[in-house]
Parts: C-alpha cells; structure tokens; sequence
C-alpha cells in the first residue's frame, strides 16, 4: 500500500490545534506509519517524523489531557498520540467481520471498487459468519451463503464458519451461528482492538474493552481492501453502576433501564462506558448483553474495561497477543450516569420501541401468545440457564408456545451438556423438555429480524411476543401489527410460565 | 391521449424524444446496461413516439426506461445528449459509490443504438448549484430500518443491478397501516416521492446498507430529517444513495406527503411550493468532504489512501 503521504493535507483532519507546538508534527506524513500488516506497536508513542531535532518538553506545548478508553483505542489504531472526540481519523481495522446477509454486497462493492482479481487486505484478520437467513428454502438466501463461500475460498479466508448441509446444523463442523456469539466464543474479541462488522449488534464486542461497531456494505468494502476505515472519534458517556445485583435481575434489565432512560437517540454518534462495582460482578456473556443493546440507545459503541474476568475468559480463546486500554482520571466525558441496580426492577420494552420501558410487574394484565428465548442478545449459554432457572423454581409447564433458538452450535451443545445448578444434574434440555418447550432449534439469528418466511418462530400473525431480542420496531419479527415485548430470559421464562408478561419474582423468590 | 401527458415531466418528455429522434442520437440506461438507441433514421423514431404516444403503456415503458437511467458517470457521450431541458445526472455533487449503469468490457450489452439521456425530471438545470425537487413524502420519528426495508428483502444483493432495482420497489413497505399512502404503488418500482421529510433519528436500528440503497433505487434524491441514526447516515453518505440533510425546524409536522418542495443545497433552504413555507437547512459537516469527492472510495483516492 503506498505511503499515506496524502494524509498530509489538513483538510479533513481535524486534529485539535490546541496543542500548536506539536501541530505541525501532525501534517507531516510520518514515515513511521507502517503500512505493513504488522501489529502496531503496543504502547502509544509519539509519531514524529525521524528527522526532528532533540526538543526540550517545555517547548510541546499544553499536557496530554486524558483520554478515555474509546479515544484511546482510537489514538493507538489511528497512530496519533492525543485525539480529541470529533476528531476524523483513519484507524487501522484488527478485524473485519461480516455475515450472509451483507457479505455478498460487500464482496460486490469490493471487487467494484478494487477489481475483479484483487486481495482482501489480510486474509487473517476477516472473519465471515453465516448465520441470519440460514435454515431456509429461500433460494436467494441459500446462494448468498455460496457466495460468501466463493469469495471465502478465492481469498483463502481463514476464518469462515461454513454451512452445507442445512438439513442438520450438526454435520457442519465449520458452522457457528450467531456471529457476535461467535467472534466471542472463538476468541476474535481482544481488548484494546478495532472490530468492525456489518451488523448493527457488532457493538456486542465492546464486551471486551475493545471499539466495535457496526459499518454498511460500502465501508466494508472499503476495509476489505484497504484494512482502514475513516472514523470519527465519539465522545463518551460514562454509565456507573453499582451495588450488589439482585438475583432476580440481569444485564438485559439494566441496558433496558438505561435505553429507557436516554431514549432510543440518547447516545447517538457515542460511546456508551460501562463501569461500577456491579459491572465487575458481571460475567463476559452478560457484559456482551448490555454492550449489544447500546446500538438500540443509538450508541457507537459499547465498551466494559477489561478485568480479570476477561483475562480469565480469553485464556483459552486466543493466544494472539492484546493489550487492554482503561480511561484515564482525567479523561473527559460527555456526562456521567450512576444507578444503584439495587434498586431496580425487572423490566420490559413495550412495543414499538426498545425505549418504551415498562414494570414487568405493571405488565401483568397483557397476554402473550407465545415467547422466545434466542438471538445474540437473549440466546447465550447463560440466557437460557437463567430461564432454565425460572423453569424449574416453578415445576409447571409453560401456557404458551415458548421457542429456544440457541446462538451457536457451543451454545445448543451447552443446552444438551451442562448441568443446571441445584437441578440435581438435569441439562437445560431436560429442564426445557420438562416445562413443555419447543425442541432447541437449529443455532441461527432466526426469527429476531422476521426474515424469509419460513423462518422458525417467525411472527407471522399479529400476536403477542415477549422476546428476549433487540428490537420491538414494527414489524421486527415478522408481522407489521405483531407486538414484541422485550425481556431479560427470567423475564420471558417467567412469562411463558404464565401466559402473560410477567415478573419473575413470581418464581425466583 | 392518456391523462399523465397533463404532467409537465411527461410533457418535456416528449419533447425531448421528438428532439432527439430528429436532432440527435439518445443514450438510455436500463438498470444497469448500457443501451444505445440510435434511430438510424427519422421514420424509426417517429414509430417509436407514435407508439409510445399513443398507449399508455407505451408510455409508462418509457416514462420507467428514462427515469430508471441514472447516469451517474460523466461520459463522452454526455455531449450527444440532447437538449438541457434536463440535466443528465440528479444534479447531485456527490457520485454515487454503487453505479448502477455496468459498463465493463464483459457487458454484453453493446446494442449501440442511441438512447435518450433524460434523467428523473426533478432536478434544476444550472450544472453548478445543487438542488433536488419533487413531491414529498413525510414519516414520523424513529422510522427504523425494518420500515425502510423488511428484513425479509435482505437477501436482494444492493450489488447486482436487478436486485437493486427490486429493493427499490420494497422502499418503505415497512411502514405501519397508520400511513394510509403508499411509498411505492404496488407493481412498480420507483416511487412518484422523491424527497423524504422525516423527523427524529430517521434510519434507526439495523447498520444494513440495504435502506439507503432502497430509498435510492426507489429514485429518492434526499432526505430532510430532524435527525439521523449514526450508521444510517454514514451508509447515505458512504454510497450516495440519498442526500441526507438536518432541518432546524420539525419539517415533518410542517409539510404533508404530496407537498411539492425544492432543496437548495448552496442556500441550505427547503422550500415548501404548495405551503409556501421555507426551512433552514443545517450544514452538512464532517461527511460535506466526503461527499464532495464523490463517496468514501473517491476521498480515499483524493487522499491518496488507496490507488486512484
């Protein structure tokens, strides 16, 4: 790739002034800038061009003022010492993720705009999940998933979670599922990286103190080739939450307090920081729920420092190396949340809006026609142990059809292997199968976006769905009058225990 | 004659062809190949406007041919093009990323007749202002991209031509039975509005392209909201689909769907024809750069991130 000489030219970047000693450093094309695949180097070091003489400190000009973690993820991907939010940078992507849905528009704008024979940018840092329109007849679906292949195997992708045989997910060795669960579980979340996936819930990530976000087709493209992406810094909201998690909540309910709080456009172009004593208490998987819905506030991105708990998650994971970032004292945010959890209570978002917070107590009058556990938001290992939890507090079987739509294939294993606490060793199956649930299907984003219409758990009535999903927009799942109440899993077992939304302190206590 | 010759657009329409055939050869674009209609001689043109004249469905073939060409090069034959009645692109001053017209060697379109260069008839004459004009159709807050486009459409690649027309025809189909007009009639795949007044965090949810795209293909030129969903404006601008721009005041409370409204980007006005209100526009900002070089590949070949 030829040297960013052209970054020279100050006419978009808008790097603050304020530091006037050292601007000019910053319009030089630094020739220190690799353009090689190398990982950058890990500590954030002044770009100076080499050829600067020995200057005293006193003559740089004001203090680095402290970043927060976003920025300084930015600075460090961007190659800039201090960055300022606002500030449009180039930034250097860790990796690509894309899936059936956008991989083929993509692919498309990529070979447009770079040609036909030319190379993704590394064929390491891609990583292409099959996983929203996958077990279906829809033809059009089923050759977005051979060209993804195509591509994958021209390129010689790495990592490409191939399906072929859509009649049994099993036999697929390759296939994951859902791919935010996916990334995770296959440890392409590091702390301190760039991630960038075509999916709005690419924020998911954050989870682990890293900057993901969502891109379009174009962007993508964009990346593919170059492995760069123009970005603007976001400024960042800090949200602290503390106290001891009751047992009857979980991150689903504080995500919801939160985008209930600040509207579905409160975080717009932000950065959403998770911090507090009870975001310390909680596990990675919990983390990745409230860190998927910041999209939902309107977010950027979702970050949580990461901590030993992550350390201890990625263990076995990854063994490529990462360096985490934390926000300095002085780092500056926008404005600062603090919630006492203790405090609060489980909740739902009603429909149309995933900002139109409810009581799942004042709720208890709306009857449901049905529930469903799955997606990237709701559809974890940990998701359906909670509501397996509820299921068997309560001993009775549920009044409504109640869909389990595991994310992954880990996940649909978990189900079938691990032993639910004080159950006396019943597997979440048993537990499923005993409270009168649907068969765990087939791992896949399903029916949370509707999709083709014969997707498993697709609204395709206007009934009533509590949902352990993202989204309750109309139409979201399917039918344009269908109304989505979203739930924490406790929540949506609690309910299908029932018939009608409900608290599962019904059950829990 | 059919009724729609009592709109202005149709009419200038057959004034051109009438023009072309006589004067000069016509350059058409049908989504997304290349045709040259030349009449080789006047009696096939005026068997052609006769036809077209005298059907309805003569004319809708037309009507549908000539506002589906989206010539969003500038190209050679750019001088063959017939009067300036109208402009040959939409007259935006960015270029659109997703060319809808393929023309590569392998095209196996080379039937070199020519062919009309008459673009959406929506856009002012001057080459150098930039404005878009046309009817307006107005959404409330929060229209998230599963009104845009349903999900259940996401497997039309926005890449291939024939796709993208299709997505087209979805635009909007999302929207709830309380908007009693329909975006696209059914059966067609343009809509008769091309510019959308909306009001806060329009584009919500999804970060798929595919909205932009089908507000596009569907022959939106801009939109005027309150506010945007971050990645939906990143994807507009990024392609160049729709022109997405901030009004100050709450537009979407002020104008109806069938408004007739011209943008005037230099003055950053919106101007309501049927109120006679004017708006004020906010100014584009960060993203002004990059659609000025034309989307994200043009700045980065502007920039000299990646080779020209």
């Amino acid at each position: 790739m030829a040297a960013s000489s052209a970054i020279s030219s100050s006419s978009f970047l808008s790097v603050s002034q304020k530091d006037a000693g050292v601007s000019s450093f910053y319009a030089q094309p630094s020739s220190s800038i690799q353009m090689s695949q190398k990982k950058v180097s890990k500590k954030i070091v002044s770009v100076m061009a080499p050829q600067q003489s020995e200057r005293k400190p006193s003559t740089t000009g004001s203090v680095k003022t402290g970043m927060t973690m976003t920025e300084k993820i930015f600075s460090r991907a961007a190659e800039k010492p201090q960055l300022n939010p606002g500030d449009n940078v180039w930034v250097n992507v860790d990796i690509l993720m894309t899936h059936d849905v956008c991989g083929p528009g993509c692919i498309g704008i990529f070979k447009k705009e770079f040609g036909n024979d030319a190379k993704v940018w590394d064929r390491e840092k891609i990583v292409i999940i099959p996983d929203h329109y996958i077990f279906t007849s829809d033809e059009r679906a089923n050759r977005n998933v051979d060209i993804i292949r195509d591509f994958s195997t021209e390129q010689d992708i790495k990592y490409f979670y191939d399906i072929k045989d859509r009649s049994n997910f099993k036999v697929n060795p390759d296939y994951k599922g859902v791919c935010h669960v996916a990334l995770a579980q296959e440890g392409h979340c590091r702390p301190g990286e760039v991630l960038l996936g075509t999916d709005s819930h690419t924020c998911t990530a954050g989870a682990f103190g890293q900057f993901a976000t969502g891109i379009g087709n174009t962007d993508a493209g964009f990346v593919l080739g170059t492995g760069k992406l123009l970005l603007k810094v976001p400024p960042t909201l800090r949200f602290v939450l503390d106290g001891e998690m009751p047992d009857y909540l979980l991150a689903k309910d504080l995500i919801l307090q939160i985008i209930g709080e600040i509207s579905v456009s409160g975080a717009t172009y932000k950065a959403m920081e998770f911090v507090g004593s009870t975001i310390e208490s909680l596990t990675m998987e919990e983390r990745m729920t409230l860190c998927n819905m910041v999209v939902e506030a309107g977010g950027k991105n979702g970050i949580v420092p990461a901590d030993a708990t992550t350390f201890k998650y990625l263990e076995d994971k990854t063994s490529l190396p990462y360096e985490p970032v934390y926000s300095d004292d002085q780092a500056r945010f926008l404005a600062e949340y603090r919630i006492d959890v203790t405090k609060l209570e489980p909740l739902v978002a009603k429909p149309h809006s995933p900002d139109n917070r409810g009581l799942a107590r004042e709720c208890k009058d709306v009857k449901t026609d049905r529930v469903y556990i799955g997606s990237c938001t709701g559809g974890k290992t940990e998701d359906f142990l909670a509501a397996a939890r509820v299921f068997l507090a309560s001993g009775k079987k549920v009044k409504v059809p109640t869909f389990l739509v595991p994310a992954t294939q880990k996940v649909w294993m978990d189900l079938y292997t691990l032993p639910v606490p004080e159950s006396g060793g019943k597997t979440c199956s048993q537990i499923f199968e005993e409270a009168g649930c649907d068969t765990p299907t087939s791992p896949s984003c399903g029916a949370c976006l509707g999709g083709p219409q014969d997707t498993y758990a697709r609204l395709n009535e206007p009934q009533v769905c509590v949902s352990t999903t993202n989204r309750n927009f109309p139409g979201r799942m399917g039918h344009k009058e269908g109304q989505i109440y979203l739930a924490s899993p406790y929540t949506a077992a609690a309910s299908a225990l029932t018939g009608f939304v409900t608290d599962p302190r019904e059950f829990l206590r | 004659m059919p009724a729609i010759y009592k709109e202005p657009r149709n009419q200038a329409l057959v004034v051109i062809l009438l023009h072309a055939s006589i004067f000069k050869p016509l350059r058409l674009h049908i989504t997304g190949t290349e045709f040259f209609l030349w009449f080789s001689n006047s009696s096939y043109a005026f068997f052609f406007l006769w036809f077209s004249i005298s059907s309805s469905r003569g004319f809708r073939f037309l009507s549908v041919v000539c506002s589906s060409s989206r010539s969003r090069h500038h190209q050679p034959f750019a001088s063959l093009a017939t009067s300036n009645v109208f402009n040959a692109t939409k007259q935006r001053s960015f270029k659109p990323l997703i060319s809808q017209s393929i023309v590569s060697s392998t095209s196996p379109v080379t039937r070199r007749t020519s062919v009309v260069a008459a673009a959406t008839a929506n856009s002012s004459s001057s080459a150098s202002s930039t404005s878009f004009h046309g009817l307006c159709y107005v959404v409330g807050d929060n229209i998230d991209t599963d009104q845009i486009i349903p999900a259940e459409y996401l497997t039309l690649v926005p890449s291939k031509p024939e796709e993208y027309k299709k997505l087209g025809s979805y635009a909007l189909i999302g929207l709830p039975a309380s908007y009693e007009t329909r975006f696209v009639e059914p059966e067609e795949f343009q809509s008769k509005y091309k510019i959308i007044i909306a009001g806060d965090n329009f584009g919500c949810g999804s970060s798929r392209e595919h909205a932009p795209v089908a507000l596009g293909a569907a022959g939106v030129t801009a939109v005027v909201a309150e506010s945007y969903a971050r990645i939906f404006f990143r994807n507009s601008v990024a392609t160049g689909e729709v022109y997405p721009l901030e009004s100050e005041a709450r537009v979407c409370e002020e104008c109806k769907t069938g408004d007739v409204v011209t943008i005037e980007l230099e003055q950053s006005l919106l101007i309501n024809h049927t109120s006679g209100k004017e708006y004020k526009l906010k100014p584009i900002g960060d993203a002004g750069p990059v659609i000025e070089a034309g989307g994200i590949f043009a700045y980065a070949r502007k920039a000299g991130m990646i080779p020209a």
